[in-house]
């Protein structure tokens, strides 16, 4: 059996396991079969159908938009310590959303889908800007270079954030606690906002799986292997992106998913990218489902903010990551 | 199959390439030769589509460039850039198994027989099949690059463009890299363009050969019409020599240094012989550019040291080259330094004389036996060959020769030899007509390439006088001298 197979069948086990525990663990046990069972308990039903199900859900698919993102952003710059935290795309979706919060906008065919969609544009405007500006201090995008951009970029974005939260005074009051990331109290509207994005967005990274393949080996070499790169890359940053502000429009900027997951999974089960984006966008939804019921338990009946968690892991291993690759003498 | 026309492009507003022009037939392997920065890297990038042309035309099969897509250009033409980056790990076969990208189509372009067996060969072609689970970058520098090169190869493409095929090889690797390709010109005609620092794997491997300077086309050819001494000399501003091929019909060159070698002149004297009971041993402090046809180290080379060995009637001839070898290192002297000629004739009989002219002067050294003496004009009548006899010739000259100037001296020194056994009335014995030489005879011209430069070696220029009459005078003695002791006077 190919490392990738084992792989797949780990994750799933994995998603499955992480599911069953999210679902079932709480202030209030409840045994998963209530999802199946017409005959169990109405209370415990209502828990696990309107509150602990979308939680669950949304968890799986932020986690997920999040990981494969990571992987993809990682693969197009090759670098890797991008992810969507990093690069500051996080900060570009959430000044969108920031934004659509504090004009009040809402386009009237858009919708539900108002706040994804400019959360969604602020990370696709950011994430050019981030490229752009790299390239321009240092054209061979060194991994220092954009990452050292990136800081520029959340910085500035967070301090928009901060003066639109000032200004707005009492009525915002609870975007400080969406800003840190949490999947509580959504419900099943969030994950309606978010499936198609989700969708949409992973299908365009995934039909650039072998392009990114490529890639890792130069814009260059891409092309001469026959990769068209201007239209693979624009897809590919497009897909990104859609994940991104996605992610953050339902859940608030979490940190780091989109660099642990994709990390680990190469480490475990190879660098390549056909396996690397499906992989992690597995292992990414297991992941923030387990960090969202970590940070609900912890210190119960307290919760903490998702993203507290995320970066109480990720951290670490970007030290590492980074710590690794200026052994090897970068990149 | 490729046509480049009046192309001109480089980087924003800086023109790099400058209208060049070429094209490439099926099969052939063209190579692009220039100094650094002379638009080499920048000319393939335009070909390959990397860098946008300013004007001009890449045609390819008669089809312009930019009317095939990212895919069929592919199809077309495989390119191996100069540098490769890679971030994180992927195995020698992943990294080859990129190479079918283009060949792949659908969602989920599965892996087919045909991507499956490219692969293979491509592997095959570069050695590298133990290496096909191996991390890419676990490997050395030369692997890589050979990993590389299968990937282009997988694309099968039937253009193949090159930046310095062969850097970071060693020369078996070199030299199996360019036989694969070269092979897939001739047996698959395939197209080959190639940059090249190498000017003599260039000339040694392509059919043509395009030399930039500049950016602009200085010359395209042959090889031979392009690796010229001063084309080259005058574009990669280095002073080179040019040679041919020892075994294909292709130019070399070599360069020439410019710092002087620190050696304090010393002239070559009658000093530098030493004879014994046994042997005629030259020696000098510094090596001589020498032209021979000893036992050891014949033809052109640089020697400090030659040896004439007497060896007796009943030596056996069949093993001599060894043997004479053995002999050489185990009286010291150096195989790598040592020219080695054997004759019949007591050692003390050499003739050793020396003239002087205005050029430098001329040493020569003649041990002559004659019993085995042939007339030249005759031997076709001739049929076995008996007896042993020889007339071994040396002439060392202080001066500084030219190529020809050898050829000349071997010409007159020989001429002279034929008129002194003619003087002495050497007989071919089967034939009784005046012999010209004996069958075995061996020459040896050795200059100190120091000093005067001598252009010409024939009859009548300064050191041919000398030679002339050197030659004459100490084979005339040398016959004297084995007549006596022959007791035939």
């Amino acid at each position: 059996m190919s490392k990738a197979m084992i792989g797949y069948i780990l994750s799933i086990a994995a998603l499955l396991v992480a599911i069953w525990l999210g679902v079932s663990v709480g202030s209030v046990k409840v045994p998963i079969s209530t999802l199946w069972d017409t005959g169990a308990d109405a209370i415990a039903s209502n828990i696990v159908w309107k509150i602990r199900m979308p939680r669950v859900v949304l968890a799986g698919l932020v986690g997920a938009s999040l990981a494969i993102a990571g992987a993809a952003f990682q693969g197009l710059l090759k670098n890797p310590l991008a992810d969507p935290y990093t690069l500051g795309v996080s900060s570009g979706a959430s000044v969108g959303a920031v934004t659509t919060l504090f004009f009040g906008i809402s386009v009237p065919f858009l919708g539900i889908f108002t706040l994804p969609v400019f959360s969604m544009i602020g990370a696709l405007v950011t994430m050019l800007a981030v490229i752009s500006f790299a390239k321009l201090v240092d054209r061979a995008m060194k991994m220092e270079t954009i990452i050292l951009t990136g800081i520029i970029f959340s910085s500035f974005l967070g301090s928009v954030i901060s003066l639109m939260i000032a200004l707005t005074g009492e009525e915002l009051r609870q975007i400080i606690s969406w800003l840190l990331g949490s999947v509580s109290m959504r419900g099943w509207s969030f994950v309606q906002m978010a499936l198609p994005f989700v969708f949409i967005g992973t299908l365009l990274l995934w039909v650039n799986r072998r392009e990114l393949n490529a890639m890792l080996f130069g814009e260059e070499r891409a092309q001469h292997l026959g990769v068209n790169v201007k239209k693979r890359k624009m897809m590919i940053l497009i897909g990104g992106s859609m994940l991104t502000g996605t992610a953050v429009a339902v859940s608030g900027t979490i940190g780091f998913v989109g660099l642990v997951v994709p990390h680990m999974t190469r480490l475990l089960f190879g660098s390549d990218n056909r396996h690397v984006l499906p992989l992690s966008f597995i292992n990414g939804a297991s992941l923030l489902i387990i960090c969202d019921l970590v940070s609900r338990t912890i210190i119960a009946p307290t919760e903490l903010p998702i993203g507290v968690i995320t970066a109480f892991i990720g951290a670490p291993v970007f030290a590492f990551i980074f710590f690794r690759q200026r052994k090897k003498g970068g990149i | 199959m490729l046509q480049v026309e009046n192309i001109s492009g480089g980087y924003d507003h800086q023109l790099i390439v400058k209208n060049v022009s070429f094209h490439v037939g099926k099969g052939e392997m063209l190579g692009i030769l220039g100094p650094n920065g002379s638009g080499k890297s920048t000319l393939l990038k335009v070909i390959s589509g990397i860098l946008h042309k300013q004007s001009g035309d890449v045609l390819i099969n008669g089809k312009p460039l930019n009317s095939y897509s990212s895919k069929e250009l592919a199809k077309k033409m495989a390119v191996l850039p100069q540098l490769h980056s890679h971030a994180f790990s992927h195995t020698v076969r992943d990294t080859i198994a990129l190479g079918r990208y283009p060949h792949q189509s659908g969602l989920f372009s599965s892996w087919s027989n045909e991507d499956e067996a490219a692969v293979a060969l491509a592997m095959k072609q570069m050695g590298i099949e133990r290496y096909e689970h191996h991390l890419l970058d676990l490997l050395s520098g030369g692997e890589q690059q050979r990993v590389f090169v299968a990937q282009a190869l997988a694309q099968q493409a039937p253009i193949l463009l090159l930046d310095e095929p062969t850097n970071h090889l060693d020369i078996a690797h070199q030299k199996q890299l360019l036989d694969t390709i070269k092979t897939q010109a001739n047996e698959n005609e395939m197209t080959i363009i190639s940059i090249f620092h190498d000017i003599n794997l260039a000339a040694l491997y392509c059919d043509r050969l395009l030399l930039m300077d500049q950016g602009e086309v200085k010359a395209i050819g042959e090889p031979h019409e392009v690796v010229m001494k001063s084309q080259i000399e005058t574009v990669y501003k280095a002073r080179i020599s040019t040679n041919p091929h020892p075994e294909r019909p292709k130019p070399q060159i070599t360069i020439l240094p410019d710092i002087k070698e620190e050696r304090h002149e010393k002239l070559i004297t009658i000093e530098n012989f030493q004879v014994t009971d046994e042997l005629v041993v030259f020696q000098a402090e510094h090596q001589l550019k020498t032209w021979s046809s000893a036992v050891i180290n014949a033809g052109t080379g640089w020697y400090r040291t030659f040896v004439n060995r007497r060896v007796d009637a009943h030596y056996n001839i069949d093993n001599a080259q060894t043997e004479m070898q053995q002999f050489l290192v185990s009286r010291g002297y150096s195989e790598t330094e040592t020219v080695g000629m054997m004759t019949a004739v007591y050692t003390k009989d050499a003739v050793i004389k020396q003239y002087d002219g205005d050029f430098g002067s001329v040493i020569v050294m003649v041990t002559a036996g004659v019993g085995n003496a042939v007339d030249v004009a005759k031997a076709y009548e001739v049929e076995a060959l008996p007896a042993i006899g020889t007339i071994n010739t040396w002439i060392i000259i202080n001066g500084e020769l030219a190529e020809e100037a050898f050829i000349q001296a071997v010409i007159t020194a020989t001429e002279a030899k034929t008129k002194a056994l003619a003087f002495e009335q050497v007989k071919d014995s089967r034939t009784g007509t005046i012999a010209t030489g004996t069958s075995t005879d061996s020459v040896l011209v050795a200059a100190t390439q120091q000093g005067a430069h001598i252009p010409y070696a024939g009859p009548i220029t300064e050191v041919g006088k000398k030679i002339g009459l050197g030659v004459y005078e100490c084979t005339v003695e040398a016959i004297q001298i084995y007549k006596k002791a022959k007791g035939w006077e």
